[in-house]
């Protein structure tokens, strides 16, 4: 009997426990607030340290100049974003302030979730942002995001090998052409102790995502693969230009041995190791690469930031980028306030102290000539040089993009890098069976 | 003298074969269970590991020079434990409400065959179909009907939903297993059927409860979507969705510090199976049917 009781005692203490766990949780997530003060939510996607650190430092400076508009700092993730916007656009609860990247905005722009910024943004940001990358953020007339941050391709290159070997080191001015890079691969790949085995490889080409760097290096040849006619239809061409890198890659991998076959699986992280073991002597990554290189990079190893090789001509270094975007969401109830907070954050000073958080460009013209990013340490100086070739990318605002890249040109650039498919199948796929996809979009 | 008979020869070859083979199944079960520790072995080893040391081409299974750095940095950057306390919160809660529920509604199903529980199993199982995608935008629209968004009980609810179908299947069978013979005794010596649930059965069920609730709490603990998309607030934010913030674009990630922020959230699953695995064991055994 008294073990019933205890029994039904012990029972009584379970649910008793749910309860309280249930009130407990309820109590956690009351809503503040309620005092007339305007509360904005942030969606930052920042996510290094120091990155991190710089954008809560900016969103205390707002918030304590502005008692009245008040903004909460809320972290997303790269990976995830997408996802996490679309639900919270579709359910209207979406945060006021949305960090991005440009080619993520296009079907949010037309689907008509975000706010046209013409009219709410002051016009020294404006002026102070080049034409170019307002164009990877206008759709229709309408600009739907402040571009501003941005990263270019750049060669991360082993300085020590680059000495050895007696090439001329490039800079900005005096860039590689795409066959003096050629050539160069060609001096730096060693086989240092004679077993007929390659020892060091004259660059390491990451090609987990192929499409992108694909895409926007073709630029530098005079491609872009994405061609629009003038009523604003796309369509995908690959000719001779728009192929001219994505053959010097196959070329180097599959007959010249210069790049190793293994990397083109692998992130620009997982390419790392080798490049501080000598394995590779330069790698093409984006330029805030330069923050896992100079963290994890062994004592004593010295490595240089070189322009990428230019095509040839004034427009030679050219290549096109996707910037790091802020917009608003077309449901917020503060446009204004959301803008004007976006403003703060992209003014020149800001605009610094974001970009060397995150190891990237500003876009302001203002912000590229502070002193802290001119600078030759850390590479940062070839960077700012190479900033003026930047272009929006060609895949910027083409509907249909996203599945093109995951259906059709992800499998197909890996299937010709690894050499397993020629030049024709490439192109037949990326057209052919690319523009049927296009197609769908853009009746 | 020294003649040794077939009878004698017979037991010792039985006996070597018989140790060859315990021993190859001993070498399996390691061979298993390294295995199956790898990828947590080498988590630990990741998070003791300085920048330098991640980035090295010939990487060890023992740091070269552990530190707690990583730790520091992941505690300095991101909130954990005030997630990982949402997570306890969030997942205890709904896997403590999902077995309750579950537990009776997987009795009636068994014990009282009807139409209903037959459409009741048949709707269990459809359910089940539904990838999460397609739920989440409708269920989002009910939550915020509800006022849930951005709030725990409300991703508590949600989980108690998304966890009932497989826990009501699990606990089917170990109820199942019950003989219906230990009912139908408890009834002759004059137990009520709620004495006999109480008496009998749970504590029979006891292993099956302990393995469901070990479910639902690990599915709810690691689940990661359904918390990114319904929890606005950092405040709120749990354990599976703080450890994106270690990871970048294209693949980049702060891996020492995400590595040592993984290995904390490990923790909670380990501690509840290593506390709850002789519960469930001695469940079964207390389980076991006299004569």
């Amino acid at each position: 009997m008294r073990a019933t009781r205890n029994r039904l005692r012990s029972r009584a203490a379970a649910c008793a426990a749910v309860l309280s766990l249930v009130t407990l949780a309820a109590c956690g997530s009351g809503d503040g607030g309620g005092d007339g003060t305007v509360t904005l939510d942030y969606l930052s996607l920042a996510w290094q340290q120091e990155s991190v650190e710089a954008n809560q430092a900016l969103v205390d400076e707002w918030n304590a100049a502005n008692p009245d508009v008040q903004v909460r700092y809320v972290q997303g993730s790269w990976d995830n974003v997408h996802d996490q916007l679309l639900t919270s656009f579709m359910g209207g609860e979406a945060p006021d302030i949305i960090h991005n990247d440009a080619s993520d905005l296009t079907d949010f722009a037309y689907g008509g979730y975000l706010a046209d910024l013409t009219d709410l943004l002051p016009d020294a940001l404006r002026a102070d942002i080049p034409e170019e990358s307002w164009g990877t953020t206008t759709f229709d007339g309408g600009i739907y995001g402040v571009p501003f941050l941005q990263e270019p391709r750049v060669l991360i290159a082993n300085t020590q090998l680059l000495e050895a070997s007696g090439v001329r080191v490039p800079t900005a001015e005096d860039p590689w052409t795409w066959d003096e890079f050629e050539d160069v691969t060609r001096t730096l790949t060693q086989d240092g102790d004679g077993d007929g085995r390659t020892d060091t490889y004259g660059v390491a080409w990451s090609m987990r995502e192929p499409v992108s760097q694909s895409v926007n290096l073709s630029l530098s040849t005079g491609g872009r693969i994405f061609h629009s006619d003038d009523d604003g239809k796309n369509e995908i061409r690959f000719g001779a230009d728009d192929s001219a890198v994505a053959e010097l890659i196959n070329r180097q991998v599959n007959e010249e041995g210069t790049a190793p076959s293994s990397s083109l699986g692998m992130s620009g992280s997982d390419t790392l190791p080798g490049f501080f073991a000598g394995r590779y002597a330069m790698l093409p990554l984006n330029f805030s690469f330069r923050q896992q290189v100079s963290q994890q990079a062994p004592d004593g190893f010295d490595w240089t930031v070189l322009p990428m090789p230019s095509g040839g001509g004034p427009e030679g270094l050219v290549q096109g980028v996707a910037p790091q975007t802020l917009s608003v969401a077309e449901d917020s109830d503060h446009q204004q306030a959301a803008a004007d907070f976006i403003a703060f954050l992209t003014q020149a000073d800001h605009a610094v102290e974001l970009a060397q958080g995150d190891w990237m460009l500003p876009t302001s013209r203002t912000a590229l000539t502070d002193p802290s990013l001119t600078t030759d340490e850390l590479g940062w100086s070839t960077g700012v040089a190479v900033a003026q070739y930047l272009r929006p990318s060609p895949v910027l605002g083409v509907r249909g993009y996203p599945e093109w890249k995951d259906k059709i040109a992800t499998p197909a650039f890996q299937r010709y890098y690894d050499g397993g498919s020629g030049l024709g199948d490439l192109r037949e796929q990326l057209t052919d069976d690319g523009n049927r996809i296009l197609d769908r979009y853009q009746r | 003298m020294s003649a040794v008979t077939p009878a004698t020869r017979r037991p010792r070859g039985r006996t070597l074969r018989a140790a060859a083979g315990r021993t190859g199944q001993y070498a399996a079960l390691l061979c298993y269970l390294a295995f199956l520790a790898f990828p947590l072995l080498w988590l630990i080893s990741t998070s003791f590991k300085s920048p330098q040391e991640l980035g090295s081409i010939d990487p060890t299974w023992i740091p070269r020079e552990p530190s707690f750095d990583n730790y520091r940095a992941a505690f300095d950057a991101q909130p954990l434990l005030r997630s990982a306390l949402n997570s306890l919160l969030v997942a205890g809660s709904a896997a403590l409400i999902a077995v309750a529920i579950a537990v009776p509604a997987a009795y009636v199903m068994v014990r009282n065959r009807s139409r209903v529980t037959r459409a009741g199993t048949g709707w269990v199982l459809i359910s089940q179909m539904f990838p999460f995608v397609l739920i989440i935008i409708p269920l989002f629209l009910v939550l915020r009907n509800l006022h849930l968004i951005d709030s725990l009980p409300g991703l508590v609810m949600v989980y108690v939903v998304w966890n009932l179908p497989f826990s009501l299947w699990m606990l089917r069978g170990f109820v199942k297993a019950v003989p219906l013979s230990l009912e139908e005794a408890a009834a002759v010596d004059g137990a009520s059927r709620l004495r006999t649930l109480g008496s009998v059965v749970l504590p029979l069920l006891v292993p099956g409860v302990v393995a469901t609730l070990m479910f639902s709490f690990v599915t709810a603990w690691n689940e990661f979507f359904f918390a990114l998309v319904l929890l606005k607030s950092p405040e709120n934010q749990t354990m599976s969705v703080i450890l994106t913030h270690f990871i970048g674009a294209e693949g980049a990630a702060d891996l020492g510090p995400l590595a040592a922020a993984a290995v904390l959230a490990t923790l909670p699953s380990l501690l509840l199976f290593s506390l709850l695995q002789r519960r469930l064991a001695g469940g079964m055994i207390a389980g076991a049917v006299k004569g």
